[in-house]
């Protein structure tokens, strides 16, 4: 069949494949290219400008460090972030887009990966942004106060910072494929983000053999010593147990669900 | 060329596709047809890897379809033209699709320009479109990669019958190069004017399928006498099984040995002719009629 030349073109199987950066690109243009995902990722910018200027105009001036407004995007990062990442696994089966995306590369593998890859590059880069509108903040907040500048938080401690919040965005991203459905999906993590912490505290108030392994099984709580100046090595054990129960289970049966699951 | 091999999906009890097999030659427009329900879509979905089959096979040149790099550039794929994000202009669409293929960008005004979108069109919402404005953005879409196979569902839904006819020009056009196009439909007159092979499926199984003259040729013959009872008895006494049909019979002979028959019995006939379309949409209602929701009376007798 390869030799004749007579024969209508046939469908070669060894031609170039799409490397995965493409599909990486091609991901975070689904994130801008909608009127919604558009306003979404601005909101982020704009959230960052407002917390920056809150802290500037309300907080007293002896707080007016840079840790300060560092601090100051966590809530409002923590929610925007994960719903980014949510958006853009749900919406191949909300919007029925996967019936295009999973023709034109039959390796749904790949698309998660590389949702994946966008998502927390979207993080990064997010965070970036908000350190620098922050630190825009922190000269402009000291100079409108007459006061010196306060540096209090150093690139490590905004590293762990950066991590936290691609852990709760990866968190969205796994209930994005858990439930392939956006309001499902944004519910399961408000409460996981928002509702159990608050339980998981009373519990530890009220049992003592709770208390003692809140740390390894509630991954909120195991992530606190991120804000903290940096776990120590037990802790970062406790961030990679309850990783593992909050993240890379429900993580691994998701994907095993989409791998198997029909696209209509 | 696609071919199925044996292709059953069930869901639980139910046989959604069963024991389906058949090929689309290239240089050929195959059309698929059945009613809503029949196994099209489910079909068409296991044959791009989207559904997994309960057994049997479909292969693309002898290739699965999940082993094809970069498909989009070998195979056009359309399922179903309302399956996008509402939000995203038509444009868009198709940029994400060159982007995904590695074509140019340029390709996406040449596809425009192919499917007579406008450029204000192409700046629109998908959500602004109507169907048959989506149908074009999915050709557009399937034909982006110029691909040697099309595997088209329901592309002429929503189309008028100017569309249906470009449509037709587009896919006929594209077979004479040496494509080979497999289309569905559930109005038999879409794939009468566009399909040279038709192949019909109800409840999941394939109940015909030949070229469109085959087709046509195999439901028989239409004759008329003036006096239908003495020809219908004549047509019993030579082996045949005329049914009623409009003013006059439908047999399974052909036209010639039918003839035969009424000059040897002496009935003057009024009209003699292949049983043509209204044979293949009769074929078509009968072998279908247990999908059909609609109930039709039942005026042909013995049919079961």
């Amino acid at each position: 069949m390869s030799a004749t030349t007579t024969t209508p073109a046939a469908v070669d199987p060894r031609t170039p494949g799409i490397p995965f950066s493409r599909l990486v690109l091609v991901e975070l243009r689904k994130m801008f290219n909608t009127r919604s995902g558009f306003w979404l990722m601005m909101s982020i910018g704009i959230i960052a400008v407002l917390a920056t200027l809150v802290v500037i105009l309300f907080v007293p001036d002896s707080a007016i460090t840079y840790g300060t407004f560092a601090g100051a995007f966590g809530v409002p990062m923590a929610l925007l972030l994960p719903i980014v990442a949510i958006l853009s696994v749900t919406g191949e089966w909300s919007q029925r887009t996967g019936l295009v995306t999973f023709t034109l590369v039959p390796h749904r593998g790949s698309i998660i990966a590389a949702k994946a890859a966008a998502s927390v590059l979207v993080g990064v880069v997010s965070m970036a942004l908000a350190f620098a509108i922050g630190a825009v903040g922190n000269i402009v907040g000291a100079a409108v106060n007459g006061l010196d500048q306060v540096w209090d938080a150093d690139f490590k401690d905004l590293a762990l910072i950066v991590l936290a919040n691609i852990l709760g965005l990866l968190i969205g991203f796994m209930f994005g494929i858990l439930f392939r459905n956006p309001a499902g999906a944004i519910v399961a993590y408000l409460v996981y983000g928002f509702v159990l912490p608050g339980l998981f505290g009373l519990l530890a108030a009220l049992q003592d053999w709770f208390e003692k392994v809140q740390p390894w099984v509630d991954f909120n709580y195991a992530q606190a010593p991120l804000f903290e100046g940096g776990p120590s090595g037990e802790e970062w054990a406790q961030l990679g147990t309850s990783g593992l129960i909050w993240f890379v289970l429900p993580m691994t049966f998701g994907v095993w669900r989409v791998l198997k699951a029909e696209v209509k | 060329m696609i071919t199925v091999q044996n292709l059953t999906k069930t869901y639980g009890p139910f046989r959604a596709v069963d024991d389906v097999s058949f090929a689309c030659q290239p240089g050929k427009v195959t059309g698929f047809l059945g009613p809503n329900g029949a196994g099209k879509s489910t079909t068409m979905r296991i044959m791009t890897g989207l559904t997994p089959a309960t057994a049997g096979d479909v292969r693309i040149d002898g290739v699965h379809y999940q082993d094809i790099p970069n498909p989009g550039r070998q195979i056009g794929v359309l399922l179903d033209a309302s399956a996008q994000h509402a939000g995203r202009t038509g444009r868009e669409i198709l940029a994400l699709s060159a982007l995904t293929m590695g074509l140019p960008a340029s390709r996406v005004d040449e596809m425009l320009e192919l499917v007579s979108l406008t450029q204000s069109e192409s700046k629109r919402r998908v959500k602004n479109y109507s169907l048959g404005m989506r149908q074009r953005l999915g050709i557009a879409n399937a034909l982006m990669g110029d691909p040697k196979v099309l595997i088209l569902d329901e592309p002429a839904n929503g189309l008028d019958p100017a569309g249906i006819h470009w449509m037709r020009s587009l896919l006929r056009h594209y077979a004479d190069r040496g494509g080979t196009v497999l289309l569905s439909s559930h109005l038999l007159h879409e794939i009468e004017i566009i399909a040279d092979e038709i192949i019909v499926i109800g409840q999941g199984r394939i109940v015909a399928q030949g070229s469109k003259e085959d087709l046509l040729q195999s439901v028989g013959t239409y004759v008329a006498a003036a006096d239908n009872q003495k020809l219908a008895e004549a047509l019993r006494a030579a082996g045949q099984t005329p049914s009623a049909s409009g003013e006059g019979l439908n047999v399974d002979g052909d036209p010639t040995s039918v003839g035969q028959i009424a000059l040897t019995a002496g009935i003057a006939l009024v009209e003699l002719r292949p049983a043509g379309s209204a044979g293949l949409e009769e074929m078509f209602l009968q072998l279908t009629s247990d999908t059909q929701r609609e109930v039709v009376a039942p005026n042909a007798g013995g049919a079961a």
